[in-house]
């Protein structure tokens, strides 16, 4: 008679090789089960233990969770797009028609990524509306607010950088218009501008600076700081579940 | 004095302890760095050669430009008028946010299509956003004869050049 899977499962979490990279090993102790978060480089940025109310969908509506998982879509689909994608005057329009219709499965990545893309805005708005209304930005959990604040402002920073990058009539005159917005900071403002841009008109350098901070700087942020946001959420005593001690 | 020789003094180097002056050593050193990182890095951020086009753009002959005509030159973000008064060149750049205008001549009025300003053919602003009337430009003949036109230079307003 045939194993049934977990049993299976179990077999496998016994031996060597599985022992040398989770050392948890099999069990259903609370030990085990803690130590398996505890000990995973991924999971331990997270409490071992949680409220099953946290659990609940009408805590969160599991907003900063979906938050992160576009933001695993784009950086999946973004990657392979950098293969076929020439940050340069004469090639980027090119390269973004040739990935609709050319490259196999262009479209797919390239539409995947665009509509991420918009759905990571929204996401993360309503991440933050939910959190506000709910009061979860309240102490202990303030810092998380502001570190919550520095990923709305990269979100939008990624989107904004990400919109040139078509190099389209579209994309070009957004850019424009966006980069003489920012011209208005006191003082400041043109030179502002003239450092993003590279120029002062939305050129070659414009496009190559936008594709940097799109494709290396503005994600390592994301990742930095999303990691101390997550980190932060253990550290404040997990997700905020709508009732204190005092109350319970 | 004598006295003051062998007594010797506890408080000075509670003021100034080794450690001490080893950390504000250190701190400056690296409050100098960071200010240095910071010239370099704007140094290195800002371009000392731009491939950008001239501002300079040569609009040909004159007799091109009939009178109580505008003609826009997309390319360069120009209008060359030739008004009753003589020639003059206007900025076709919105003074709003930088979105490059259109000349409707069917409305005898230059209009921007990002966020609706409108212009009389002398630059002044009808309606829309734009805080400021479109940006008069210095026009002059060159030794051929042509008309020429700097973006970068502007003149006040109704400067008009007779030929």
């Amino acid at each position: 008679m045939a194993k049934s899977i977990e049993a299976y499962m179990n077999d496998v979490r016994e031996t060597r090789l599985w022992r040398s990279v989770f050392r948890s090993g099999s069990g259903a102790t609370n030990l085990h089960r803690a130590l398996a978060v505890q000990q995973n480089i991924f999971m331990h940025l997270f409490s071992v233990k949680m409220r099953r109310a946290a659990l609940n969908f009408s805590v969160t509506w599991y907003l900063g969770t979906l938050s992160l998982a576009t933001f695993v879509v784009l950086v999946a689909t973004g990657i392979p797009l950098m293969l076929y994608y020439h940050p340069s005057v004469p090639q980027a329009y090119a390269d973004m028609k040739d990935l609709q219709f050319v490259v196999s499965a262009g479209v797919f990545l390239r539409n995947l990524h665009r509509w991420s893309a918009h759905a990571m805005v929204l996401l993360v708005f309503a991440h933050m509306f939910k959190v506000f209304y709910r009061g979860a930005y309240r102490p202990p959990r303030e810092f998380n607010w502001v570190i919550g604040v520095v990923l709305l402002l990269v979100t939008l920073f990624l989107s904004y950088t990400g919109y040139l990058l078509p190099w389209d009539q579209l994309a070009f005159w957004a850019i424009t218009v966006g980069s003489n917005i920012l011209s208005a900071v006191p003082m400041l403002g043109h030179k502002i501008r003239f450092l993003m841009l590279g120029g002062n008109t939305v050129n070659a350098n414009a496009l190559l600076r936008f594709y940097v901070l799109h494709c290396v700087i503005l994600p390592l942020v994301a990742f930095l700081f999303v990691g101390i946001h997550f980190w932060r959420i253990r550290k404040d005593g997990g997700l905020y579940t709508g009732r204190s001690k005092s109350h319970e | 004095m004598p006295d003051e020789k062998d007594t010797p003094n506890i408080q000075a180097p509670m003021h100034c302890t080794r450690r001490g002056s080893f950390v504000k050593l250190g701190l400056g050193c690296m409050a100098a760095a960071g200010a240095g990182a910071a010239v370099f890095g704007y140094e290195f951020l800002s371009p000392n050669v731009l491939y950008e086009p001239s501002p300079i753009t040569n609009a040909g002959k004159p007799d091109r430009y009939p009178q109580g005509s505008v003609t826009a030159d997309p390319k360069t973000g120009i209008y060359l008028a030739h008004g009753p008064q003589g020639f003059y060149a206007l900025s076709a750049i919105c003074t709003h946010l930088g979105c490059l205008t259109t000349w409707a001549p069917e409305q005898g009025l230059i209009a921007c299509p990002c966020h609706g300003s409108k212009f009389t053919p002398e630059g002044v602003k009808l309606e829309g956003p734009a805080p400021r009337p479109l940006a008069w430009l210095k026009v002059w003949v060159s030794d051929d004869g042509d008309l020429m036109v700097d973006r970068s230079a502007t003149v006040p307003a109704k400067q008009f050049l007779r030929t």
